[in-house]
């Protein structure tokens, strides 16, 4: 499919960005990634979620930052937030024991059941592409109570077997998956730049939910290293709505840093 | 008794060929001119340990300073990958590099362990990652109270030397930090050896009115260097910001060995020290950085004579 989306008026970053925001309504506190992540959770701050806390890795707990941080980070982060703790305490006290409602992850690979890989494309010992590596995506994946995925979608992303497991999905296993004992129930919704997907099914395995306007199931079927399972209810992702579009252009990202 | 002395002679003195060398900072406060003289005094054989290895890590490796890296995750945040790390990696050039790899929560309990002068330290992460089967010094294990109950442990990391950035210390090393901590207490407590690096070198009395602030304490300090913009391109939380424009140029600068070793030319071997560095980009450049002030309210610790 080509941009099909550009020709709607608007981007398929920006249509991600506030198909994402939308799932994060209610919730209270949300662990916020590099990237896309960052203009999600500001969007849904001042949308769906008045409530949202954002959550950063590097310490911040309740960021209100004035400008869009760059990084996780970012020094406008720890300027006027509720609260700037030691790494330590923001993993143990904060992630480990349960106060994370939503977190976000993607990865260079995903598989049907939502495990992903960060790590490395090819042989660990002689990779082809040596990726970043876990930061603390291992931990999140088990501890925060739903995680939601951000990637975009293509054959060598959305693969049958990862060749890394970084950080752990669903294990296709219900039985298994309700004896781990975790806090978190695992991924439950990705967003790509063509679809929607949630793992409701009793397997936990990805099941496609809305297409993206003017995305076909054959795109998303070309765009992925299985045959995905699709919905009963198969509908259309909703446009962003104009509100939406002007806080993502005028107020969080004017310099289209992440939604050109 | 003062610990003051140079960015040279600390980096002379305490940094030794072959040692495990930990520059931290998450984002904020990591010392890249400490990275600079070890680049310039061209110490070799270094393990480099880090959370995050980022620019200057890029830097360090690029330059060859080091034969392995410890570290949980490696990028150019906010712009992509680190260039010459991967070129060691991927297909040994120019040099293999050998890795050791955990994720945010492991490398911080590490410096826990070692700064708390613990055997080993149990989380609960890596249940069904594949990071334990690549690196067998993480370790699952049951709990001795409850043997349904099973945690991983991480050894301890103890430096021989850490370089903890911070934005002031008195002359003895009491050191005070501000905006995001990092690991920057747990590494120093946990490290042989500790250069403090600072923005300003600060009377003991303006340490001593605000107590809670104080992270490091002299104790554990072995040099102290004031050394204003020491983290350039990343940033002193109230005194400069990160400079992003730097990152974006690092990831152009390092594609290519020769383009890197132009940089290093020119930016580390071609100067003598970073006060150097700083004229080199001049005035208005340090301004451009410079915030707007948001100072803290002050709370009143109360006299008790």
């Amino acid at each position: 499919m080509s941009d099909a989306a550009a020709d709607l008026g608007y981007s398929k970053s920006e249509l991600m960005i506030a198909a994402s925001a939308r799932l994060l309504g209610g919730v209270s506190n949300c662990f916020v990634g590099v990237g896309l992540p960052n203009i999600v959770c500001n969007l849904a701050q001042r949308t769906v979620a008045p409530e949202l806390q954002l959550v950063y890795e590097s310490g911040v707990y309740g960021a209100r930052p004035e400008r869009l941080p760059l990084s996780i980070g970012d020094p406008t982060l720890a300027t006027g937030s509720t609260a700037v703790t030691s790494m330590f305490e923001l993993f143990a006290f904060y992630l480990q024991a349960g106060l994370i409602d939503v977190a976000f992850l993607g990865g260079a690979q995903i598989d049907r059941y939502g495990n992903l890989n960060t790590t490395v494309i090819g042989d660990y010992a002689h990779p082809n592409v040596r990726l970043p590596g876990s930061g603390g995506a291992c931990e999140i994946a088990i501890h925060a109570r739903q995680i939601l995925v951000i990637m975009r979608q293509a054959q060598r992303s959305f693969v049958e077997r990862l060749d890394f497991r970084t950080s752990p999905g669903h294990s296709g296993d219900p039985a298994h998956d309700a004896a781990r004992g975790w806090w978190g129930s695992g991924p439950t919704s990705v967003v790509t730049d063509l679809a929607t997907y949630t793992f409701d099914g009793p397997t936990g395995e990805m099941t496609l939910r809305t297409l993206h306007p003017g995305v076909t199931l054959d795109d998303v079927r070309a765009n992925m290293g299985w045959e995905p399972k699709v919905g009963v209810d198969l509908g259309g992702t909703p446009a962003p709505t104009d509100d939406e579009l002007r806080l993502i252009r005028e107020e969080l990202d004017p310099g289209g840093v992440y939604t050109k | 008794m003062s610990k003051v002395t140079t960015m040279q002679d600390a980096v002379r003195e305490l940094v030794r060929d072959g040692d495990t060398v930990a520059i931290e900072g998450f984002t904020h406060l990591i010392c890249f001119a400490a990275g600079h003289e070890i680049i310039r005094q061209r110490r070799r054989d270094l393990t480099l340990a880090r959370m995050t290895p980022d620019v200057v890590y890029d830097q360090m490796i690029g330059a060859g300073v080091a034969s392995k890296l410890i570290f949980s995750w490696m990028g150019n945040p906010g712009v992509g990958n680190l260039h010459a790390v991967r070129r060691r990696v991927e297909t040994a050039d120019p040099a293999p590099l050998e890795i050791e790899e955990y994720s945010h929560f492991g490398m911080v309990c590490r410096y826990m362990a070692g700064a708390a002068n613990l055997p080993f330290f149990p989380i609960r992460s890596y249940y069904e990652s594949d990071i334990p089967t690549v690196n067998p010094k993480i370790v699952p294990m049951r709990s001795p109270y409850d043997e349904s109950d099973e945690v991983f442990v991480v050894p301890p990391l103890k430096p021989d030397v850490a370089v903890v950035h911070a934005q002031r210390a008195d002359a003895a090393g009491d050191t005070q930090i501000w905006g995001l901590m990092g690991c920057q207490k747990e590494v120093a407590f946990a490290a042989h050896k500790v250069i403090v690096v600072v923005e300003e070198v600060v009377d003991e009395a303006v340490i001593r009115r605000d107590p809670n602030r104080t992270v490091i304490p002299g104790a554990v300090v072995d040099a102290v260097v004031e050394e204003p913009f020491a983290c350039h391109p990343s940033f002193a939380q109230g005194y400069y910001d990160r400079d992003n424009r730097f990152y974006l140029e690092w990831d152009r600068i390092a594609k290519e060995q020769e383009t890197l070793d132009a940089w290093l030319d020119e930016w580390v071997y071609g100067l003598a020290n970073h006060s150097e560095y700083v004229q080199k980009y001049g005035d208005a450049y340090w301004d451009a950085l410079r915030p707007e002030p948001a100072p803290s309210g002050e709370v009143d610790y109360g006299r008790y004579a």
